[in-house]
């Protein structure tokens, strides 16, 4: 634990050494701001609640998460101080862990920004602040699915480009796995049990459900799952690119 | 202390390491030598837990690199190739890091990491990111995350590299200090250096050790001239290399 405490501290550190994190925060919040005001007619609706705000988070996740777990590993492997970091005592589950657990928090301090809006929902109606806090919770479980792809995508190449742009098309696929656009590519030829099973992997159907503000352990089991499976399988990655 | 038995490491169907046993103990200053491309960096890499090898083992104080992993590399400290740094973090913060992740803790943390900071001189840059930093000072970071947990097996990749002449001279004076509990090995393929801090030297070229004896004795042959030596065991007797050159 104590291990994965020193590496996960080094990581978050690391964001905020450089720019990078100062302006992937600005950035997130400015379009956080314009997507909720502007497309999401926030004001418009008239409604007391932040449907307007949410319904954007899995699009604005789909490119600004891939952006924060690109560098994670690739980073590593392209200066060479994966081979540093692999030479010290460190399992392979500790490293990886250590690394996406500080991805996530930061994930998660630029998701706590976004007070203001809760702020301002309240000052304007009375909103029910437990589905709001419900979809604060997928939302920040959403962004640890995608990071765990992220991660894992990230071990396979030294070039942090491939990795990003790998990673949006994974994450792409999960977020619509729901819907025709991916589900037509198996229905033609595939059992009904993997289209069903297919289709029960979207990310957005399990965010729209945990948004509603019905935390559901079905729900939280599939983040779970798909959170570990990735990070597991980022391990082996991992493992089988040092052999090389 | 440090054992290799028949280590082997193939891509595809070249070895670039072969069959490469040997065994060295504290007080050992092994000089790892050969042309680019010999495959010092590779068994390195191997013998320090980074790249499984194909075939053969290597262990550390008993302990198996492959199956016994992180006890191996607690007897470790290791200076890898180019020595690899966190660029964004200052010298500070990655000794820091390094003593946590060692699990050094308390006053004999505080006092560990002051006397590594005293012994490479890097108090001036302590607190200036990396990335900042010259060759040389780049090179001692790494020295002394490698020495900082007090290790029984030092393996250092080209340690002097890109260092100037003052610099090498510390960083051998520094080799040569603490050999003496030690057991360090060195790769290089500057031969004053083997001649300057160590006790036995290992020549090997495609992978297979061509010459294992010390330096002493390697100067007795060609008149003295270890280059002499060098080229004629990896280009045997030169005929690869009939310029002269090199």
């Amino acid at each position: 634990m104590s291990m994965i405490n020193a590496l996960f501290r080094r990581e978050l550190q690391s964001y905020f050494a450089t720019p990078v994190a100062y302006v992937f925060i600005v950035i997130f919040l400015m379009l956080m701001g314009t997507f909720t005001f502007y497309l999401g007619g926030f004001y418009e609706r008239g409604q007391a609640d932040l449907r307007a705000f949410f319904n954007f988070h899995p699009w604005l996740y789909l490119f600004l998460v891939p952006a924060i777990a690109m560098r994670l590993w690739a980073e590593e492997r392209k200066t060479g101080t994966v081979e540093l970091l692999m030479t010290l005592p460190v399992t392979p589950l500790q490293a990886v862990l250590g690394k996406y657990l500080a991805a996530w928090a930061f994930a998660g301090i630029a998701l706590l920004l976004t007070f203001p809006i809760w702020i301002t929902v309240n000052y304007l109606g009375d909103p029910d602040n437990g589905t709001i806090l419900a979809a604060y919770i997928g939302s920040f479980l959403m962004a640890g699915g995608f990071l765990a792809i992220g991660s894992c995508v990230s071990a396979f190449t030294r070039n942090q480009v491939i990795a990003f742009v790998i990673s949006v098309v994974v994450c792409f696929g999960f977020l619509l796995s729901g819907f025709p656009l991916v589900l037509d590519m198996f229905s033609g030829w595939a059992p009904q049990v993997v289209v069903d099973g297919i289709a029960s992997l979207s990310f957005l159907t399990h965010f729209a459900d945990i948004s509603r503000g019905v935390i559901d352990l079905r729900d939280l089991t599939y983040f779970a799952l798909v959170i570990g499976t990735f990070l597991y399988a980022n391990t082996i990655v991992l493992r089988w690119k040092q052999a090389d | 202390m440090l054992e290799t038995k028949g280590l082997t490491k193939r891509y595809g169907r070249h070895k670039v390491v072969d069959d490469l046993s040997f065994r060295c103990g504290p007080g050992e200053v092994l000089g790892f030598l050969g042309p680019n491309g010999a495959g010092k960096s590779t068994t390195m890499k191997m013998v320090t837990g980074f790249v499984a090898p194909s075939s053969g083992s290597a262990s550390i104080c008993g302990h198996d690199i492959q199956t016994d992993t992180l006890a191996a590399q607690r007897r470790i400290g290791y200076l890898p190739e180019g020595a690899p740094l966190y660029a964004e973090m200052t010298p500070q913060q990655f000794l820091e890091f390094v003593a946590d992740v060692r699990g050094l803790s308390g006053a004999g943390r505080r006092s560990r990491l002051d006397e590594v900071v005293a012994l490479l001189h890097l108090e001036p840059v302590l607190n200036q990111s990396i990335d900042t930093l010259s060759k040389g000072f780049k090179r001692r970071v790494g020295l002394a995350q490698a020495i900082l947990h007090d290790p029984d097996v030092l393996i250092l990749d080209e340690p002097t590299d890109g260092l100037d002449p003052n610099q090498k001279h510390e960083v051998r004076q520094l080799i040569r200090s603490m050999s003496e509990e030690k057991l360090i090995v060195i790769s290089t393929h500057i031969l004053e250096e083997v001649d300057a801090v160590c006790t036995r030297a290992i020549i090997i070229a495609d992978g297979r050790i061509l010459v294992d004896d010390t330096p002493d004795n390697l100067a007795k042959q060609d008149g003295g001239d270890l280059d002499a030596v060098f080229r004629r065991v990896t280009q045997g007797n030169g005929h690869k290399d009939p310029e002269g050159t090199s």
